[in-house]
């Protein structure tokens, strides 16, 4: 089978950053530099996987407040009331509004969720050198990577909510703890995706 | 590009770095995650109270997870659960509170619902309109923490530890009073009605008022509180008095206190100790009555206008008042007589019972009564007022009255009476009716009315023939008027000619005049005719002056 050759066979290594093809020094332990824009240069992203576990693990520590803390504080004619993501979902498709509730159900818990396991799924068959379904993980990959921008949602409903809603006495809208967690999960699975090194999924290909 | 194509790129060399042994940073992340989140959950765990339940009729207005409980309205705990009861009967309300709050949970703390109430005493929990109900802590004092409770159904209107005292108050009847009731001192509220129940006996009730500090000093041993609800109109001597505490006293009820002047000025009194409610002021301020004396009195004639209470005098004093009446049968004189029961305080006699002869027999009413009976005391029933014929008891004595014969045996005591004044007003009254009854009114009226017929009849004929008769009569008397002013006026004819021929006569008479002057001159003249002319006088001379000058 006449694969096209890899670049560590054509002993070269690409910038990261500004793509340019240098040649890489075998069995020099150290990274080198790119000449051009300066960027430190690597076979692969280093420590990517340990990175990207720890990511993980710290943003599915931070889904648990961010789930139990309320995210919302609602005051309508003076009751005032605090709110977890669960509890708004609930509220809503009992209120009818299931349109709503599907899309906070949705960029709060499946979203997250979804990138906790296609992470650690990625995560773990690398480690395992698995070559199960290269391609498809592949895409899975660049899916987290792209609905990862959007999963900021929740944050930003609160947050133009909060900013909007200020009647005073009469009506309130103020953000909670939660929030916070929330956006700390987006932002560490984000970083996780990123310390992810798709090429990684490709190296058990040699094996 | 030829060169580019024989030899393919050769890739740039890259500046070698010393690779640096880094300790992986990165676990650091997670392990920060995990210590904010166990520090949060060591928070939690430290910062959760006790949970306690507290149980009630109804959980109007509760939501679990968002009802919160409020100590001086600070938000203490949180309303976790509601339950009903395994009987059904109430519902359980379990209630996680703040560690803050451990110390208000006492065994014998109380817990209320505040809800919107109006009452005629104010509105009160008008946040909770918006706001929704919440649930009201009064920490108790007791040592034992509690953890559960029995909610209040009204919130308590004392809250403990307000300075003030408790008193009890003894009372017949509730009347309009109802908890929350104000207390007035000097017309100042200065407390509360806190509750009351019915004595065990169910003879009376008690109860249980609280007096805000500092007022609770203005209660003393010889206190005297009275029901101030209601009007007061007084009827006397110099007009109509009208006496309320305040509205809210009409429309809610309320009591008032003071101390009577005559009162030695002495220790407040102990908080708990029983007073007696009295109906009114008057009757609060009145001195003790002492034991009551009942007495029966029986009249020979039906008594409308006598009510019970009404009241007995004695030498213009109150002394007592009326506790029954009834009717009796006396088979001999198949009469109706009515029995009067009534009951005497002789203490009201004050000074006077000190100085009452000390019979011998000791101070035995029967006894004492029958002396009394003796010199003439009869009870009478009197009208009080002849517009609505009320009446009262009198007791008098009676210089002519005759002797009766005085039971000391009979239990109660019979005091005999004689007929009252109004008896004699109605026999008055009745003789006048018989007078008046006597007079021929009938034939009165008949001959009265066939006078009348005739005179409608002459008057009838007046108006129909005399009266246009008159009338013309009195035109004519007006023409003839008319033309004898016409005559009359100052251009007439008549007037004329009577001037003119008036006017001759003046001369007629002058000429006459001075005919009889020059005869009475010169009577010659008859004979001789008309002396000369004298010379002429001096101009402005008086002609006879002249004359007589000229003469001698």
């Amino acid at each position: 089978m006449s694969a096209p050759p890899r670049a560590a066979q054509l002993h070269v290594i690409a910038c990261h950053t500004c793509g340019m093809v240098l040649e890489d020094a075998p069995g020099h332990p150290g990274h080198g530099r790119c000449p051009r824009c300066g960027t430190t240069l690597h076979r692969r992203r280093p420590n990517s996987i340990a990175r990207a576990w720890a990511l993980l693990i710290a943003g599915m520590l931070f889904y648990i407040p961010a789930n139990l803390l309320p995210v919302m504080y609602t005051n309508m004619l003076g009751s005032g009331s605090d709110n977890t993501i669960l509890q708004g979902v609930v509220e809503f498709w009992h209120g009818g509004s299931y349109g709503i509730a599907l899309v906070i159900f949705i960029a709060s818990v499946v979203v997250p969720c979804s990138k906790f396991l296609i992470l650690g799924m990625l995560l773990m068959t690398v480690q395992r050198r698995s070559t199960w379904a290269m391609r498809e993980r592949a895409r899975l990959y660049r899916l987290v990577e792209i609905i990862g921008y959007w999963s900021m949602l929740d944050v930003l409903v609160v947050a133009i909510v909060a900013a909007l809603v200020k009647f005073q006495s009469l009506s309130d809208i103020e953000p909670r703890t939660g929030i916070l967690f929330f956006g700390m999960v987006v932002i560490l699975t984000m970083l996780a995706a990123m310390q992810f090194d798709p090429r990684l999924i490709w190296d058990s290909e040699d094996t | 590009m030829s060169e580019a194509l024989e030899t393919p790129p050769q890739p740039g060399k890259p500046g070698i770095l010393e690779r640096r042994r880094f300790p992986s940073l990165i676990w650091l992340v997670p392990l920060v995650a995990a210590l904010i989140g166990l520090s949060m959950l060591v928070h939690a765990w430290l910062s959760a109270g006790p949970e306690i339940t507290i149980a009630f009729q109804a959980a109007t207005g509760l939501d679990a997870g968002k009802t919160p409980v409020k100590y001086k309205d600070v938000t203490v705990g949180l309303v976790s659960r509601i339950s009903l009861s395994e009987d059904g009967s109430h519902v359980l309300v379990a209630v996680s509170m703040d560690k803050s709050a451990e110390n208000l949970v006492r065994a014998d703390s109380r817990f209320w619902i505040v809800r919107p109430r109006i009452g005629l005493a104010g509105v009160s929990g008008i946040d909770t309109l918006f706001s929704g109900a919440y649930i009201g802590i009064d920490a108790g004092q007791s040592e034992a923490s509690g953890k559960n409770f029995i909610g209040l159904e009204t919130p308590p209107t004392i809250i403990n530890g307000a300075p003030g005292k408790s008193f009890v108050l003894h009372a017949d009847d509730l009347g309009s009073l109802d908890i929350g009731s104000p207390i007035y001192y000097r017309r100042i509220q200065v407390g509360r009605l806190a509750s009351y129940q019915l004595d065990p006996d169910g003879r009376g009730v008690s109860l249980q008022i609280f007096i805000d500090a500092p007022y609770d000093s203005f209660v003393g041993a010889q206190t005297r509180f009275w029901n101030a609800s209601g009007i007061d109109v007084a009827l006397g001597a110099n007009g109509l008095k009208l006496n309320t505490q305040s509205l809210t006293t009409l429309l809610a009820g309320g009591i008032a206190f003071a101390t009577p002047a005559f009162a030695a000025a002495e220790k407040s009194g102990a908080a708990q100790t029983v007073y007696e409610l009295a109906k009114d002021q008057q009757a609060a301020m009145a001195p003790p009555d002492g034991p009551a004396q009942y007495i029966e009195l029986h009249f020979e004639r039906s008594l409308p206008g006598l009510s019970i209470g009404a009241p007995v005098q004695f030498a213009g004093q109150e002394l007592g008042r009326v506790v029954s009446i009834n009717l009796d049968y006396d088979p001999v004189k198949q009469r109706f007589p009515s029995v009067v029961g009534i009951e005497l305080y002789p203490l009201r006699l004050g000074r006077a019972l000190d100085k009452l002869p000390k019979t011998r027999e000791g101070t035995d009413p029967a006894l004492f009564m029958r002396r009394m009976v003796e010199h003439g005391l009869r009870a009478q029933a009197r009208s009080a007022n002849l517009l609505t014929g009320q009446l009262y008891i009198a007791i008098d004595f009676v210089s002519n009255a005759p002797k009766v014969a005085f039971d000391i045996t009979a239990r109660p005591l019979i005091l005999p009476t004689i007929n009252g004044d109004f008896d004699q007003l109605q026999e008055q009254v009745a003789n006048i009716v018989a007078k008046v009854d006597k007079i021929p009114l009938d034939s009165i009226g008949r001959h009265l009315d066939a006078s009348l017929v005739s005179l409608d009849q002459t008057l009838k004929q007046t108006n129909a023939q005399v009266l246009p008769e008159a009338t013309r009569t009195l035109q004519q008397a007006q023409q003839s008027l008319g033309s004898a002013q016409g005559m009359l006026a100052d251009d007439a004819p008549l007037q004329q000619n009577l001037n003119q021929t008036l006017l001759e006569v003046r001369r007629a008479a002058q000429s006459v005049r001075e005919l009889t002057d020059l005869l009475g001159r010169h009577p010659e003249s008859l004979l001789r005719g008309r002396p000369d002319d004298p010379k002429p006088a001096p101009a402005g001379a008086r002609l006879p002056a002249n004359t007589q000058e000229s003469s001698p």
